[in-house]
């Protein structure tokens, strides 16, 4: 197995624990690290391809290079939103959840019951 | 040279650097300028649009600029076909109608020098007019993806501008769905470049082969963008972020954000892939949104609130966008009635819904509230409210004469000639469920009653809404020389089963 090989299948692990975590955890903190571990599994990725650039002649290819650097400032800009949202939520309401109950009127009859 | 810049290609940049421009300006200058900006740039985007539109119209052609004089592989190209100029017109008018109609709302109060959330929807109105524009004009995959984000960044603001609880939670629930979809079209991305080395889309559509590393990335990339669109089932965040925004926002939300992402999903799948043989695709695709149609329409049966009622319907209409997956593929003889009816719902279904829920504004401002069930005799005091509201519903149940009517009728003998008869049912399942929640409105309301207003919504805001569905109606008197000239640029291969 080659280190390419290797840090491959390490990216696509991480991205499938994100995954898992997005999914499963209820807390939008947790959700919200889960997805920056999403994060860290696609640019191990991005950086596999990379190496790839030998077709192109170069040793490395900069490009995703360059891609990488830019996914993890929208990244940095997206959790920054995230946990600012998180804050003023457990400002406002004292407690953090995407609990539908938490924003769900008494009056929105239909809002409830919609399969979540 | 098909990455080289053309003539009238710098309009382009400007239709990029003016919203872009006026989000910065709007941002030093701060205060009641932010307005001032934001409605001095409306016009402006407009006209540009309009240029290239006309640009588009009068060569035949794609306008394309090469950033830096760099054409693809080694720069980014811009691009814009029939489909982009025709969104950018659309996006420019919903703008410009939602920016006059929030003036209202969004006026920095007198005696006050800033106020946070007139300065919060002004500054974000055009971020996401900067960032639809980049979405509508990008020829690059990774380029779309930044566009992508600096979407879902403007557009979750502006669902939580009032700073409710359960707005913060509807738009920390948005945000998580959009970056779970983000990431995936990021993984995508990095996919088709590794295979590839570019990202450019016209340089990706001649060189992919079904690979399975492009099958994966078109599968990532497409499981992304469908959360960001809300097609069922992914659609769980639409609801409360749409109907607790701001009316302004709302239309904007409904009417067009959505659609950058669907956007993204047909340069995919008709401009990147259009040699991929993907029958099955296309059928999961129409089954997910025959699924997203009769699930959106009965839930929005069953709302209580004028302004849920009109969310479900969004995930509803958004269930047709998809039918165009199944009946436009390939280079059939009905492919481009599929092709047709499907960008004719997307410009129908954002002209509608947006002058519906600018309605609905103006009538929970008035009422002091949106229960439907308390709407009783309400149209005879709001008749241009309601008049917006039964146009808007007549597209959104494919009346004719109107934009909707439009797109189901291609939609519908596209699936005829193709043989697939089951959307056609589901098309007209939906229409009869959206006639049901379009009734629900308008039955009580045109009934006798009386409901006491607080104060009688203003004219020029009526209008406002008013003029949005007359295009949607509009719509439906296109002549066929629109629908040619939203196939400029279009890739067609030919022989595809």
């Amino acid at each position: 197995m080659t280190p390419a090989v290797l840090a491959g299948l390490v990216g696509a692990a991480v991205v499938g624990l994100g995954l898992y975590g997005l999914i499963v955890d209820p807390q939008p903190l947790r959700k919200l690290l889960a997805f920056n571990l999403i994060g860290s599994g696609v640019f191990l990725v991005f950086g596999i391809v990379a190496r790839r650039g030998a077709a192109a002649g170069f040793e490395f290819d900069p490009v995703p290079q360059a891609m990488v650097i830019t996914g993890i400032v929208v990244a940095f800009a997206a959790s920054a939103l995230a946990v600012a949202l998180i804050l003023r939520l457990s400002e406002t309401s004292g407690g953090v959840s995407l609990d539908p109950a938490v924003w769900t009127k008494p009056d929105d009859k239909g809002e409830k019951g919609d399969g979540q | 040279m098909m990455g080289a810049t053309t003539p009238g290609g710098f309009l382009l940049v400007l239709a990029i650097l003016l919203p872009v421009g006026g989000v910065l300006l709007s941002f030093v200058l701060g205060g009641r300028f932010a307005e001032r900006v934001a409605l001095a740039v409306t016009p402006l985007g407009l006209a540009l649009a309009l240029a290239i539109a006309a640009g588009v119209a009068h060569s035949g052609q794609p306008l394309v600029y090469a950033v830096g004089g760099h054409p693809p592989p080694l720069g980014i190209a811009l691009r814009a076909d029939g489909i982009s100029a025709v969104m950018l017109v659309a996006a420019a008018l919903i703008f410009a109608a939602s920016g006059f109609y929030a003036r209202a709302k969004f006026s920095t109060p007198p005696g006050v020098a800033e106020s946070r959330a007139p300065l919060t929807f002004w500054i974000m109105l055009q971020a996401i007019w900067a960032a639809l524009t980049i979405v509508f004009v990008s020829g690059d995959l990774f380029n779309l993806y930044v566009a992508l984000e600096l979407l879902t960044f403007a557009a979750v603001p502006l669902v939580c501008i009032d700073g409710r609880p359960e707005t913060l939670a509807a738009a920390l629930r948005y945000l998580l769905f959009a970056l779970f979809g983000s990431i995936c079209y990021l993984l995508g991305a990095a996919l088709f470049f590794g295979a590839y080395g570019t990202l450019d889309i016209a340089l990706l559509a001649q060189r992919v082969h079904p690979l399975p590393a492009v099958w994966a990335a078109a599968a990532l990339m497409t499981a992304g963008l469908l959360a960001k669109t809300a097609l069922f089932p992914l659609h769980l965040w639409l609801p409360p972020a749409h109907a607790n925004a701001p009316a302004a926002a709302s239309a904007v939300l409904s009417g067009l954000v959505v659609k950058g992402s669907f956007f993204l999903l047909l340069r995919l799948w008709f401009y990147v892939l259009p040699g991929l043989p993907a029958p099955a695709v296309g059928a999961v695709l129409g089954t997910l949104g025959s699924a997203a149609i009769l699930f959106g329409s009965v839930l929005a049966l069953r709302q209580a609130r004028l302004k849920l009622l009109i969310a479900y319907s969004t995930i509803a209409q958004i269930g047709y966008l998809f039918l165009i997956f199944p009946l436009a593929s390939g280079a059939h003889s009905w492919s481009a009635d599929g092709w047709s009816g499907g960008v004719m719902q997307i410009l129908a279904h954002a002209f509608a819904k947006a002058a519906m829920f600018l309605a609905a504004g103006l009538l929970a401002e008035s009422l002091g509230h949106d229960q439907i069930a308390k709407l009783t005799g309400a149209a005879r005091k709001m008749p241009l409210t309601f008049l917006t509201l039964g146009l808007g519903g007549l597209s959104l149940m494919g009346l004719p004469p109107s934009g909707g009517f439009a797109a189901k009728w291609l939609m519908l003998r596209a699936s005829v000639a193709s043989g697939q008869w089951l959307w056609a049912l589901v098309i007209l399942a939906g229409g009869l469920l959206a006639a049901g929640y379009v009734y629900r409105i308008l039955a009580p309301a045109l009934g006798d009653g009386a409901v006491a207003l607080k104060a009688p919504p203003q004219r020029g805001r009526e209008a406002v809404a008013l003029s949005l569905a007359l295009v949607a109606v509009a719509l439906g008197f296109a002549p066929n020389s629109f629908f040619d000239f939203i196939e400029i640029g279009r890739p067609i291969v030919m022989g595809t089963p």
